[in-house]
C-alpha cells in the first residue's frame, strides 16, 4: 500500500495551484486574502496547509471544491482547469472530491444513516446500492450500531465519523479537510487523525488539511505549507520543515517553547566569558538532515564532564529524529561546539553559567 | 330560534372552515414566498436582488395595513373572486391575504437561521441547489415552520373575529351580535371559552408537533 503511493508520487501532480489569488471586497477596501499561491498536491500524500486564523487557509482549501471561486490564477485538479466547468461538471467535479469541516455540518433533521445516504440519494443512486454503499461505510468508520441516532445524539469524534462517511460515499479520489479535529478533544483528534491515515493509505486517497495545530501536521502529514497573511512562507517536508524552521511565523506556530530557555537557566546566564572558566550553556540541535541520530555516548564523550541534561527533547517526524538538547557543559576555555562536528546539526553557545 | 348550542356549533364550525381554507392557501403561497424571499437574497442560492426588494416591499406593505381596513379596503376584490362581500367565503380572501405575508416573514426568519455550513456541506457533497432546498433548507427549517404556522393559525383566529364584526360569520360574529349589540353576557362568556379552548389546542398540538420534529437535542 505504501509502495502504491510512493510510486504514483512520481507522476503528475494531482492538484496544482497557479498563481492564485482572492480579493474580497472588504469595508475599508479589498482585502487580499491569498496572493501569488503556486503550489502541487501529490496523488496520494497527505498533504498540510498551515497558518494562524486568518491567514487564509479556510480559502484556499475552498477554491478547490469551487465553494470559493479565486479571484486570480489557476485551480488545476488532474490537469483540468475547475474554473471552466459548467453547472453539471462542477457537481461531478464534488463527488469526486470529499470534504469534511471543523463543524461537521451534519443535517440535524437526519439520522447518521440518512445524513450519509443523502450524497447519493441526490445523485439518483438506486436504492438498493445505496442501502449497501451507507451500510458500508458506517462501518468502515465504526458506527454500524448508530444508524438511527441523531447527529446531537453522538460524541465530537462520532459526529466528524459520519462527516468522514458521508465525505467517502462517492468514493472520491480527495479528500479536503477543514479545520476536521479543532473542535475535538485530544482524544478524539487522534483517533480521527488515524481513521484519516487509514483511509489514505487503504485507498490511495489524497488528503488536504488545513488547520493552525503542529500536532495535527506532524502526527499525519507528508508535506506542510506555512500560509500567512495569504502567502506561502515556507514549504516542504513535514520533517524539513518542523526540522528547521526559516520563517518566525513557523516558529510561532511550533511553539516558542522550543526556542526559549527555562526561567531559572535564564537567570544564571551571562553573556561574557567569566575570568574564571565555569561552565557554559550549550544549546545542541537535531534537525533531521542528514538523517543524524542523537547518540549520547559520544556527544558526551566529546564533550568531556560535567555534561548536564537542563532540558530537552527529540521526537521523530517522518523516520528523522528531530529535537534540540541544553546541556550544561565544562568550559575549557577552546573551542566546545567544534567537538560536536558531526554528532548535531546546530550546535551553539548560549552563555556562561554563573556559579550559584 | 335556535337554541344556544346549536348557534355556537354552527359559528364554530364557520370558524374552523374559515380558519381551515385561508390556512391552506397561506401555508401553500406563504411557504414558498419564505423560500424565494430567502434563497434571492444577498448570499442565497438564487441570489436575485431586484426580485428580492421587490418581494420584499410587497409583504411589508400587506403586513403594514390593520386588518380591519384591509378587509373593507378589499371588498371590491373579494367580491371578484367569490362573487359576494358577505359570508365565511368572503372572509376567507383578507384573512388569506393578511396572514400570507405574516406566516411568509415568520418561515423566512426559520430558513434563514439554518446554519450556512449545511448548505456548503450540501454544495460541498454535489447537491444542486434544488436539493438544497429540499434536504437541507426545508428539514432543518422544519421545527420553526410549524412553530410559526401555529402562531399565525391563533393570529388568523383573531382576525376571524374581526371579520365576523362585519358579517363573516363564525365565532366572532355571534360574540358581536349577541355579547355587544343585545348585551347577552352568557353568549360572550361562552364565545370566549371556546376560542381560549381553540386556541389553547391548536398552541398546545403545534408545540408538541414542532417538539418531535426537532432533532436537534
Amino acid at each position: 500500500m505504501v509502495s502504491f503511493n510512493r510510486n504514483l508520487a512520481l507522476e503528475a501532480p494531482h492538484i496544482r495551484l497557479q498563481g492564485l489569488g482572492k480579493t474580497y471586497a472588504g469595508g475599508a477596501g479589498p482585502v487580499e486574502a491569498l496572493q501569488d499561491i503556486d503550489l502541487s498536491i501529490r496523488r496520494g500524500e497527505i498533504f498540510g496547509i498551515i497558518g494562524r486564523s486568518g491567514a487564509g487557509k479556510s480559502s484556499l482549501i475552498r477554491t478547490l471544491n469551487r465553494l470559493e471561486s479565486p479571484s486570480r490564477g489557476q485551480v488545476l485538479i488532474d490537469g483540468e482547469d475547475i474554473a471552466a466547468l459548467d453547472a453539471a461538471q462542477l457537481v461531478r467535479l464534488r463527488r469526486r472530491v470529499g470534504m469534511i469541516f471543523q463543524h461537521f455540518n451534519l443535517m440535524s433533521a437526519k439520522t447518521v444513516w440518512q445524513n450519509v445516504a443523502l450524497p447519493l440519494k441526490v445523485a439518483g443512486v438506486a436504492p438498493a446500492r445505496v442501502r449497501e454503499r451507507v451500510d458500508e461505510l458506517l462501518g468502515l468508520v465504526g458506527l454500524q450500531d448508530k444508524h438511527d441516532a441523531y447527529p446531537a445524539q453522538l460524541s465530537g469524534g462520532q459526529k466528524q465519523r459520519v462527516g468522514i462517511a458521508r465525505a467517502l460515499v462517492h468514493r472520491p479520489d480527495v479528500l479536503l479537510c477543514d479545520e476536521a479535529t479543532s473542535a475535538l478533544d485530544p482524544e478524539s483528534t487522534q483517533s480521527i487523525l488515524a481513521l484519516l491515515r487509514d483511509i489514505n493509505r487503504r485507498f490511495g486517497l489524497t488528503v488536504v488539511l488545513i488547520t493552525h495545530e503542529m500536532a495535527v501536521i506532524r502526527e499525519v502529514c507528508d508535506r506542510v505549507v506555512v500560509l500567512d497573511k495569504g502567502r506561502i512562507v515556507e514549504q516542504g517536508a513535514v520533517w524539513e520543515v518542523f526540522g528547521d524552521p526559516a520563517h518566525p511565523v513557523t516558529r510561532t506556530l511550533l511553539g516558542e517553547r522550543e526556542r526559549g530557555l527555562p526561567e531559572d537557566v535564564q537567570g544564571r546566564l551571562q553573556s561574557r566569558r567569566p575570568a574564571e572558566p565555569g561552565d557554559l550553556l550549550l544549546e545542541v540541535r537535531f534537525t533531521g538532515a542528514g538523517r543524524r541520530e542523537p547518540d549520547l555516548l559520544a556527544i558526551t564523550q566529546a564533550l568531556g564532564a560535567p555534561v548536564i541534561l537542563l532540558q530537552g527533547g527529540v521526537e521523530r517526524i517522518q523516520g528523522h529524529a528531530h529535537g534540540r538538547l541544553l546541556l550544561q557543559v565544562g568550559d575549557d576555555g577552546e573551542d566546545v561546539p567544534a567537538r560536536l562536528h558531526g554528532l548535531a546539526d546546530h550546535v551553539e553557545v548560549l552563555g556562561y553559567v554563573v556559579p550559584v | 330560534m335556535s337554541s344556544l348550542s346549536e348557534r355556537l356549533l354552527h359559528a364554530l364550525l364557520d370558524t374552523l372552515l374559515m380558519i381551515g381554507a385561508s390556512s391552506l392557501v397561506v401555508l401553500a403561497v406563504g411557504l414558498p414566498l419564505a423560500l424565494v424571499l430567502v434563497t434571492t437574497g444577498p448570499g442565497g442560492i438564487f441570489q436575485a436582488l431586484p426580485l428580492n426588494r421587490v418581494l420584499g416591499s410587497v409583504v411589508n406593505v400587506l403586513r403594514s395595513i390593520p386588518f380591519l381596513i384591509l378587509m373593507v379596503a378589499l371588498i371590491p376584490f373579494t367580491r371578484l373572486i367569490v362573487g359576494t362581500s358577505y359570508g365565511v367565503w368572503a372572509a376567507v380572501v383578507p384573512l388569506t391575504l393578511a396572514a400570507t405575508p405574516f406566516f411568509a416573514r415568520i418561515a423566512e426568519v426559520s430558513l434563514r437561521e439554518v446554519d450556512h455550513g449545511l448548505v456548503e456541506a450540501a454544495q460541498a457533497m454535489g447537491c444542486q441547489r434544488r436539493h438544497i432546498v429540499w434536504n437541507v433548507l426545508l428539514p432543518e427549517a422544519r421545527p420553526g415552520i410549524v412553530g410559526g404556522f401555529t402562531i399565525t393559525l391563533v393570529t388568523m383566529i383573531n382576525s376571524s373575529a374581526m371579520a365576523g364584526a362585519i358579517g363573516a360569520g363564525g365565532l366572532g360574529d355571534l360574540a358581536y351580535r349577541y355579547g355587544y349589540q343585545r348585551f347577552d353576557t352568557q353568549v360572550m362568556l361562552t364565545v370566549i371559552i371556546v376560542l381560549v379552548l381553540l386556541v389553547t389546542l391548536i398552541q398546545f398540538g403545534g408545540d408538541r408537533l414542532a417538539r418531535w420534529l426537532n432533532k436537534r437535542g
